[in-house]
């Protein structure tokens, strides 16, 4: 799996595995798997996937023994060796479910990319909770997940005049992408429904429900029974 | 022990040595801005578990000590008194009990660091207590301190025995904060970044050769130069890749964007440089309206000046505790003498 990643020497204390130059579905697994194969095999790197590469840092003094190389070309010598064991190692990702409550007040522009995408906005509701998802990556505000798989019949523009404030737990879509905003933030994306699960709790030692790897579905829940995991949450 | 924030100063925050490991679930580093500064105020009080100190930028907070205090300032030059006395920075200072410390204005630079010994003992998230104000993690959700703020500090073992004293005491010795602090601002070293080839020839000869000027607009999280607008040859789109302190970005407005302590954990822009970690302090210091200019280096330079600068660190580090050991008004009675007074000092002259 390694002899088409390039690597790049980043920063003193960072070396970028690339392993495209698209946001794909395969290549993103390949970076997931390889983010999984590191944090195994080589504890002390702290591995950071995107869509289609991966970050890895670590100490430049500690990855130095004076004989002239680059502490760089010693994480890369280890990470190759260790990735070309990988098949061992990868682990089954995660599986999560996640209640959406669509439209209404939880989703106030399902009606409008209903109407950009020529579609209705239960057939909306249907295709998005269809679909099966990939986290490829957590970035924009602390966890924060940019979901693959969404359904291409779904895609529609970010909002000309972003939110100053997106409620906490809105799913919602920018581009070709879907995504769920884990706390009240400003944004652009498309609203259309919203989650009662807290995703992101920064006095938690976990703090993020999702991480990169992981595979999301969501399922329709009406508004009863997302006040009532609401309040579940809250007690 | 604790001390209470009577005026907030324009942006305090506390920092540490940052959240490591959790940038893959979207959450950065945070830190230090000046890292060594905050280390060296660190060191000073005798503290050496990378305890929270206050950052202070442009302008520094008024604090009330409700118990005798250890404290040490660090990074750039700042006015600091205690009642019409006024404080040296990068020496350690013991404070009596109901003291009120009023930092002021700096003269040059822009973030100095206020450290007291046991650390600013705030309940610490995901391994650090430091602000992240851009992601609001941190104490009071990582904004900025405010006045009626009051802040636990931790408990440490005395210095020295600060009950026998109600006068303000500071050591006789100070660090030479010339290689910590950049009073002759020189070019920064910049690493070629991953698109740096797809700059066009006249803005690779801007961005090695002419000076930029640090934008009103910088925050923790980047300092935006203004001044010449940098083209690629060609527009670049890029997917989104990890994002690094001290990485050059190019927006479509042409104007570079050098990431700073609280950069986003992720990023899409073109990245035409890396400045080398050692100057990521030293840029951290250059205040809105302070020019920068960059000199081309490489990976090798760049780990060989960290290593030379962190041996220089540790060192001073070692000597600092060791002088500290030294001051025991009980078992070591001549080093005593090291203590002067300064109101004792320079009332007479005063009074002149």
């Amino acid at each position: 799996m390694t002899p088409d990643i390039e690597f790049e020497a980043l920063a003193e204390d960072a070396l970028l595995l690339r392993f495209g130059n698209r946001i794909d579905l395969d290549i993103n697994a390949r970076v997931q798997a390889a983010a999984a194969c590191l944090r195994q095999r080589l504890p002390q790197l702290e591995c950071v996937p995107a869509y289609a590469s991966l970050l890895l840092r670590f100490d430049p003094l500690g990855w130095s023994n004076g004989d002239g190389q680059l502490p760089h070309w010693r994480v890369q010598v280890a990470a190759s060796a260790a990735l070309a064991e990988a098949d061992t190692y990868i682990p089954a990702p995660r599986e999560l479910l996640i209640p959406v409550c669509y439209g209404g007040d939880y989703g106030p522009d399902l009606a409008e990319v209903a109407a950009l995408c020529g579609l209705d906005a239960q057939a909306v509701t249907t295709l998005h909770a269809a679909a099966d998802y990939r986290v490829a990556m957590l970035g924009f505000a602390p966890g924060f997940p940019y979901l693959l798989g969404l359904d291409p019949q779904l895609a529609v523009p970010r909002r000309s005049n972003p939110r100053q404030r997106v409620p906490a737990g809105s799913v919602a879509i920018g581009g070709n992408q879907t995504g769920i905003y884990p706390d009240e933030l400003p944004g652009g994306w498309q609203l259309i429904g919203r989650t009662p699960l807290r995703l992101f709790d920064i006095a938690s030692g976990n703090p993020s429900r999702l991480a990169p790897g992981d595979h999301v579905r969501f399922h329709a829940i009406d508004e009863d029974r997302f006040l009532q995991l609401a309040a579940d949450r809250t007690a | 022990m604790s001390v209470e924030i009577i005026k907030p100063g324009l942006s305090s925050s506390l920092q540490d040595g940052g959240r490591f490991g959790y940038q893959s679930l979207g959450v950065g580093r945070a830190g230090a801005m000046d890292g060594p500064a905050w280390q060296l105020a660190n060191a000073l009080v005798g503290n050496s578990q990378g305890e929270a100190a206050i950052e202070c930028t442009m302008i520094g907070p008024s604090l009330r000590f409700e118990q005798p205090a250890v404290i040490a300032l660090t990074g750039a030059p700042m006015k600091a008194a205690v009642e019409e006395l006024v404080l040296p920075m990068w020496t350690t200072c013991l404070l009596p009990a109901g003291s009120v410390l009023r930092l002021g204005g700096m003269s040059m630079g822009c973030r100095s660091y206020l450290a007291v010994r046991g650390g600013f003992a705030v309940t610490p998230l995901l391994g650090s207590r430091s602000s992240d104000m851009h992601a609001r993690i941190g104490h009071e959700h990582g904004r900025a301190l405010r006045a009626g703020d009051v802040l636990p500090l931790g408990t440490a073992e005395p210095l020295v025995d600060l009950a026998q004293s109600n006068e303000l005491h500071v050591l006789g010795w100070s660090l030479d904060p010339q290689p910590w602090f950049d009073f002759n601002p020189q070019p920064l070293a910049l690493l070629r970044g991953s698109h740096d080839a797809q700059l066009d020839a006249v803005s690779r000869r801007l961005l090695y050769g002419e000076n930029f000027v640090v934008s009103q607009q910088g925050n923790r999280t980047a300092s935006r130069l203004d001044g010449h607008a940098l083209h690629l040859q060609a527009p670049f789109e890029m997917i989104s890749e990890a994002a690094l302190p001290g990485t050059l970005q190019l927006p479509p407005s042409g104007q570079p964007i050098v990431l700073m302590a609280e950069a986003p954990v992720t990023g899409g822009y073109p990245r035409i440089g890396q400045l080398a970690a050692v100057d990521l302090p030293r840029l951290a210091q250059r205040r809105p309206g302070d020019t920068v200019c960059f000199r081309d280096s490489s990976m090798d330079e760049a780990l060989g000046r960290l290593a030379a600068r962190q041996q220089r660190l540790a060192r001073l580090i070692d000597t600092i505790a060791q002088r500290l050991q030294d001051i025991d008004p009980i078992q070591d009675r001549p080093i005593r003498d090291r203590l002067k007074s300064i109101r004792r000092e320079r009332t007479p002259m005063d009074r002149s």
